[in-house]
Order: C-alpha cells, then sequence, then structure tokens
C-alpha cells in the first residue's frame, strides 16, 4: 500500500529526472532487453540497437504513461485503464506481471546510475511498490 | 553448466575490484529488510528493525550484510564451479535457517540496484546483464541442494 511518504518521495524522485523522459526510457528498455533476452520475443518487429528510433520512440510513451500514473497515484487504476486493458487483450505480455517486473528492475537501476545515493533504500521501497502496483493494474484484466 | 564470456567475467570482476563489501553488503541486506519488509522474518533476532533509519543503523544488519557479500566475493573468484562452492550453505539455508529460495532472487535483484547506486559510471547496460546472470546464477546455486 503506497503511503502518503511513499506518494511523496515518488512525486519528489520523478521531478528530479527533469523531463529526460526519452533517454531515462530508452535506456530502460535497451536494459530489459539485455539483461532478460525472453522479453524481446514482443518486439519482433523493432530494431532493437541501442539508441535505435524504436526504443527511443517506445521508451518516451512508457515513461510518459508512468509520468501520468504518479500524477495519479489515488487512482491507479483509472488512469491506467486504458493501458489495462491493452496489455490484457492486444499485448498478452506473458506471464502477467513477470516481464513487468523486468521492466520494474531495469527501470530501478537507470533511476539509480542517474541519482546514485540519492536513491536511497526509502525511495527505492517507495518506487518498488508503485511499479509493482502499477504491473497489478495493467494485469488486472487479464482473465 | 554456465558458461561465462571473457567479457562477462571481465564486467564482473572489473567492477567487483572496486565494490566496497563491507557498505554494499550492509546496504543490500537493510534494503532487502526494508523493501520486502516480510523478509524481517528471517532476522527477528536481530533487534531493533523498526524503521529505515533504524534498520539502517543495526549493527547485527550490517554484520552480516558484510558476511552475505564476502561470501558472494568468493563466488566469484570461482565463477566456474558455484554450484560446488556454494553446496553447504544451500543445505544451511533449507535445512537450518528455512529460507524460501525466493528471497534470494529478491536480494539478488536489491544487489543490482545498489550496485548501480554506488558504482553509476559503471553501470551499463553489458554490465548489468553480466551481474543479472550472476546473481541469478548465484540464487540458483544456493536454492540447489534444498529438499
Amino acid at each position: 500500500v503506497l503511503t502518503g511518504e511513499d506518494k511523496k518521495l515518488i512525486q519528489q524522485t520523478w521531478a528530479k529526472l527533469g523531463g529526460a523522459d526519452e533517454e531515462i526510457g530508452a535506456e530502460t528498455l535497451y536494459r530489459t532487453f539485455h539483461s532478460y533476452p525472453t522479453t524481446k520475443t514482443y518486439f519482433p518487429h523493432f530494431d532493437l540497437s541501442q539508441g535505435s528510433d524504436q526504443i527511443r520512440g517506445h521508451g518516451k510513451k512508457v515513461v510518459a504513461a508512468l509520468g501520468n500514473a504518479i500524477k495519479n497515484l489515488d487512482n491507479l487504476s483509472q488512469a491506467l485503464s486504458e493501458l489495462s486493458n491493452l496489455h490484457a487483450y492486444n499485448l498478452r505480455v506473458d506471464p502477467p506481471g513477470f516481464s513487468l517486473q523486468f521492466l520494474s528492475q531495469c527501470l530501478q537501476v537507470t533511476l539509480a546510475t542517474r541519482l546514485g545515493k540519492e536513491y536511497t533504500p526509502e525511495v527505492h521501497s517507495a518506487v518498488d511498490k508503485f511499479l509493482s502496483a502499477v504491473a497489478a493494474v495493467l494485469a488486472e484484466k487479464y482473465r | 553448466m554456465v558458461q561465462w564470456t571473457a567479457e562477462e567475467k571481465q564486467l564482473i570482476t572489473g567492477l567487483w575490484a572496486k565494490v566496497d563489501v563491507a557498505t554494499c553488503g550492509a546496504e543490500a541486506l537493510a534494503r532487502l529488510l526494508i523493501v520486502y519488509p516480510w523478509t524481517q522474518r528471517f532476522f527477528a533476532s536481530f533487534g531493533n528493525l523498526s524503521s529505515p533509519t533504524a534498520i539502517l543503523g543495526n549493527p547485527r544488519v550490517r554484520a552480516h550484510g558484510k558476511k552475505v557479500l564476502t561470501s558472494f566475493g568468493e563466488a566469484i573468484k570461482n565463477l566456474d564451479t558455484i554450484k560446488k562452492y556454494f553446496a553447504q550453505l544451500s543445505l544451511l539455508h533449507c535445512e537450518k535457517l528455512h529460507v524460501d529460495p525466493e528471497n534470494f532472487r529478491l536480494l539478488g535483484d536489491i544487489l543490482i540496484v545498489v550496485l548501480a547506486a554506488y558504482y553509476s559510471k559503471d553501470f551499463s547496460p553489458a554490465c548489468q546483464a553480466a551481474w543479472q546472470k550472476v546473481v541469478r546464477v548465484v540464487a540458483h546455486a544456493l536454492a540447489h541442494e534444498y529438499h
């Protein structure tokens, strides 16, 4: 459960990233494909080389969606409703939550490399909880 | 048997040479207890775990974190014989400590985030991939003797 303190930490941390949405998204995706090759199976139509236009474009989309979720921490289900439908009925990333766990890990690594010691245990905990909550909402309608 | 490329070995041992084992070990274990509070069930005898500050400052947590990461470091020196290296520890975690191996995976991922925060410049995607492989192999080795 995201506490008030968690929400504050998440919003503060996101603000520190200064709109580097595309870079962070691209790096996160590239790390995910590199550390967890099975995730590539969802992108056979993509150029997966580092810095590719498709990775940058998609990374930007993912980070924008997370940014929107962060503006709506009190109602994640509603904020992510469309994406929840998309993941359940179209994308069907399988197993529910598992690949999203890999994405969570890689986003956290990306954030940690940028924030260093500012990625404190409290921030780490809040962000991990947030990404788990997002994954849970995206997996809600799978069956 | 797990195959390690020369590049992977270089990325792993190269970063390891820089790692402050006492600090990173303490940090990793503390974060496990903070981020996944249910893991505190294995450390009930460790004293004050009532807040992130308490956990980070707890001397038993810090000492144990250092012990765990030191053991990890020994395994890294023996990448080709990791299963054998961890066989006894695996039995210990099963028979005496009763730790669900899922927790090894959690600690491994937490260690990766700590390394990323402390050694940002070194933690390229290739470096992360090599280390994700190490923590996965270690977790697997620690679970191997469970019965």
